[in-house]
Order: C-alpha cells, then structure tokens, then sequence
C-alpha cells in the first residue's frame, strides 16, 4: 500500500476545499438556516410534532443528510473529473499506484468535506432548536457511511462524465428527487398506504430513517434494515469502482 | 552496459482498428539522450504513454530498470518520471505544492530541500510560491519537467518539450536537458523538429506509422546515410552542362555560375576527382569549393518515403 501517495491526494484534495473554505462553508450554513426559517419556523408552527418530536427538531436529521449526500457527491465527482478535464489525470496514471489508493484519496476527502459540512449543520441547528441524540454511537456510523458511500457514488459520477452537464446531471435528476422524497421533511408514516409502499423502493428512506431513529429512538424502518441497505449500497459502489479501474473504462485506453 | 528501458514487440491496437505501434523494439541506455523523430501521428506519444502506464498495450511487454511495466508496475514506474506535451496543470495551485504534490504522488516522503533543489535545477525557485496560472507558458513547461523530477526519477520522458516554443525558449530547453543528462538522468525525448533532435541527442531513432525504422548514434547515422554536396563555383557562367559531364549529374545554379555534385560519404569511390578533372578537361574553371554535408531532415526524409514505397 503507497500510502504517502493517498496522503499526497488527501492533502491535495483538501487544500482546495480550505482553498475556497468561505464558499465550501457559508453556502450550506445560510440554505439551511433558510430551511429552519422557512420549514421549522412558518410551517412547523401549524404542525405540532412529528411522533413526538417537534416538527422543527424533526427535520434536522434529514437535513444534514440532505446536504451531507449532495456535497459528497458534488464534491468527489468534481474531484476526479477535474483532473480529468485540465489533463492532470496523466500524472495519476503514470504513478505507482493502484485503483485502491487513488479512490482512498478522492473519497477520504470527498467524505472529509461533507463530514465538515454534516457538523456545521448540525452545530447550525442547536441554535435553532432543541434536539437530543439518543444514540449518539450510531449518528456519527451513520453519518460517516453516508459520507462514504455518496463520495464513492461521485467518484463514479466523475469518471462517468463527459462534460459538465453530465457531472450535474445525476445529482440533479436522481439524488435531489430521492432525498427530498426520502423521508426528509416528513415521516414516511405521514403519507397514504400506496405511497408508503413506493417508498420503500427509494434507498434514500433507509438511510434517513436509520440516522434520524439515531436522533430521536424511532424510525420508519427497521435500523438493521438500514444498516444492511447503506452496507449494500457502500459495496456495490466500490465493485463498480473496481471494475472501472481494472478495464480502464473512461480512464486508460 | 545494460539497456534501462527495454521495449519488446511492443503492440497497440485501438478498439477503432487503428494500429498506433506494430510491434517496437528498442532498447535505451543509462544516461544516454535518445530523441524518437518521426511526423505527427507516427506513434511518438502512444510509445511514451504505453511504456509510462497511461495507454495498455495490445501485446508485447516493456521493462524499467528490468522491471516489468505491468505486472510490477511499482517498481518500474518509480523509475520514470514524464513530461506530457500538453500543459496540463492546476492553474490555482502554487507551484511548490504542485511539486511536492508530485513527489507525494510517487510515494516519497516529504522532502522541501528536495523540491527546493528541483525548482532550482529549472531556475523556478523564485516562482515557488507563486500560483500556476500566473506563470509564463515557458515556465509552465519547467513546472512540468520539476513535477516529472520530483520523485528523482532515472529515466525521463519529454514528450515534444519544445513544441509550439519560440527559440529562445527552445535553447533554454536543451540546456535543461543537457543538465539534467549530466546529473545522470537517462532521456527520451520526442520531437518532430530535425535541429532539435540533432542538437541534443546522442542517439536518434527514427519512427514512423507505428515503426521504428532506425535507431543509431546520432554522428553515425549522419555519417553512414549523409549524402553531401560539392558546389563548384564557376569563373565564368555556362548556359548549360556540357554532354561530357552528364554521367555526374550536375546540378546548374540558374545563374549558371556554380555546379552542385552530390555524393556518397559510404561509397568507396566519391568520384570528386574524377568529376574535377572532367570538369577541367570540359574547359569548366573553377573558382571556388565547397562542400556540406546533409541534414538529418534529408536523411528522415529519404527514410519515411523508402517506407512509404
């Protein structure tokens, strides 16, 4: 294992993220302050609580899930197809290392970044509302899995795209429609039966169930259920990574 | 000595059917300058990008210090460091980062005095905190070699170092590389430009549609396949050649003051004595003689055609 070289990449990756801090960090504090506002505040007055949680402290965790898979995704498919686009990727090629080492780096700081944002967002919320975890233990797993799994989600993104539109595509179409229809600002109990049960077929539902079950000791799913669909879903990213380094597709011709 | 590179029935074939190399061969000594000269399109790059790790070869196999470039790529391409020919860089980081970036990337330990020293080498080191895109495209192509030469790599590959340079920058270049070549680092440079293979190489090889025609000593080769030219300036202009003289075919400046005689450097036989006396004897005089020797542009030239027939 080279493990100077996926420190290089770290470092490298996380230099442009401190490089630009006020932007990487001031975005998602402001639209989620607009969301408390706007959510917590206005609409959550008329809504009581949410199984026993008041609606504003309700939709934290599907908050900071919410920005916690955009800003994975975004930020390791921007990370890999930079390269990619101004050329640099020759240098990653010609080095000694392999596929392992070169997405430990990309998604390690991916991850990083969106942990970062994951925890301003949540320190955002405190002076908001009041909210307890009770499994403290299993938000931060969760929390971290999440992380993982959309970075490596970007990373395939990345190498996938063509152009910039393709890099925005994805998480445009897919990821924003599943998440906000993943249970993030209601419980998935709230909705009519039919809609329940095409809900289940959203990934999205496990993982903000299981982290918010973290918060406030219920969840629409049962937890392990949520656990094996994240342990799923880290899994299958990581065999696609595989096979894309081992044919070269999109990178080695 | 042994070769450092060792290139064996090397082969690619694109998925498109295109063949960019038909089975190289070719071997590269320590420390030596071997420039690879051929037109665009000939398999200049693909060569490079195969042996560095970029491009995965059809068939045939590549060692590096004898190591295998695939199934000990580690190894081998510790070894190698490359300069691509396009400016490939980040715009918004500083070069001193960038460096130790590329150093990081090839698995040595940190190393300031090490990048200092290599920003030095390529007179960068009043650039080194400065960001990329402010830098000059010269020195961008230094950043480039500094990057390739921060893991202190044996072997270096230039990739057309001096395309779409002016020619101050291009006798810049060259003296890099002959400084970098006395710090006993072994290049291989590819290049379509004629003067700059022949003025810093000391073996060129000629490639061509995926072909290596020709790797030689740089002297040799213009020695053994030079043809040269004796011009003979005449005291008084002729109209025309005279018969007695056709066998030599002469060649008549339009003025009709000088006759041009090619020959053969291989040949046993130059013929220039011969040809003089007959001139003589033509009641041709002589006022003056020169002779040049031809170059490495004809030798390529006459080269790439005899394969094309």
């Amino acid at each position: 294992m080279n493990w100077t070289a996926i420190r290089a990449i770290y470092a490298f990756e996380m230099a442009r993220f401190f490089r630009t801090i006020t932007q990487s960090l001031v975005s998602p504090v402001l639209s989620t302050s607009l969301y408390f506002v706007v959510f917590g505040t206005a609409i959550g007055s008329r809504i009581e609580s949410v199984e026993g949680v008041s609606y504003g402290a309700f939709i934290v965790p599907g908050l900071i899930m919410l920005s916690v898979m955009t800003q994975a995704t975004s930020n390791a498919s921007f990370g890999i197809y930079f390269p990619k686009f101004i050329g640099t990727i020759y240098e990653l090629l010609s080095a000694p290392v392999n596929f392992l080492e070169i997405t430990l780096g990309y998604v390690g700081a991916a991850a990083t970044k969106a942990l970062f944002i994951g925890v301003i967002i949540f320190v955002t919320a405190f002076f908001f509302v009041d909210i307890q975890v009770q499994h403290p233990v299993a938000m931060v797993a969760f929390l971290l899995m999440t992380c993982v799994s959309f970075a490596l989600l970007g990373f395939i993104i990345g190498i996938w795209a063509g152009n910039f539109e393709q890099l925005q595509l994805i998480p445009l179409l897919i990821i924003t429609p599943l998440v906000f229809l993943g249970g993030s600002f209601y419980s998935v109990t709230m909705l009519p039966p039919v809609w329940q049960t095409i809900t289940m077929f959203n990934p999205v539902v496990y993982l903000i169930s299981g982290f918010r079950w973290a918060f406030f000791g219920t969840a629409d799913v049962p937890v392990a259920l949520s656990l094996a669909a994240i342990a799923f879903f880290m899994v299958a990213c990581m065999t696609a990574i595989w096979w894309i380094f081992r044919t070269g597709w999109r990178i080695r011709q | 000595m042994p070769a450092i590179v060792s290139v064996k029935k090397l082969r690619k074939a694109y998925d498109t059917g295109f063949v960019a190399l038909k089975g190289i061969d070719l071997d590269i000594e320590e420390g030596e300058i071997l420039a690879l000269l051929g037109p665009n399109g000939a398999g200049k790059t693909t060569l490079i990008s195969t042996i560095c790790g970029i491009t995965v070869p059809t068939s045939g196999s590549v060692t590096v210090g004898g190591h295998d470039t695939i199934r000990d790529y580690r190894a081998a391409r510790s070894l190698i460091g490359l300069v691509p020919q396009e400016i490939n860089l980040e715009p918004f980081e500083k070069v001193e980062n960038s460096v130790a970036f590329s150093r990081g990337l090839f698995g040595k330990p940190k190393d300031p005095a090490k990048v200092a020293e290599i920003l030095k080498l390529l007179s960068l080191d009043d650039k080194a905190g400065s960001k990329i895109k402010e830098l000059s495209g010269g020195m961008k192509r230094r950043v480039l070699i500094a990057k390739a030469l921060a893991h202190e790599p044996r072997v270096l590959f230039l990739d057309e170092p001096t395309a779409g340079v002016d020619v101050e920058l291009r006798k810049d270049m060259w003296n890099v590389v002959a400084d970098l070549k006395s710090h006993g680092v072994t290049i291989i440079l590819t290049t379509h430009y004629i003067e700059e293979a022949e003025a810093i190489a000391d073996r060129v090889g000629i490639i061509s549609k995926g072909e290596i025609l020709r790797v030689q000593d740089k002297t040799e080769m213009m020695n053994q396949m030079g043809r040269k030219e004796l011009r003979v300036d005449l005291t008084q202009p002729v109209d025309a050649i005279p018969d007695a003289l056709s066998d030599y075919k002469l060649a008549l400046s339009p003025d009709g003051r000088a006759v041009t005689y090619t020959y053969d450097t291989r040949a046993d036989r130059t013929g220039i004595r011969r040809m003089l006396n007959d001139l003589d004897a033509a009641g041709l005089q002589m006022a003056d003689l020169a002779t040049q020797q031809s170059s490495l542009e004809e030798i390529f030239t006459s080269l790439v055609k005899e394969q094309q027939t």
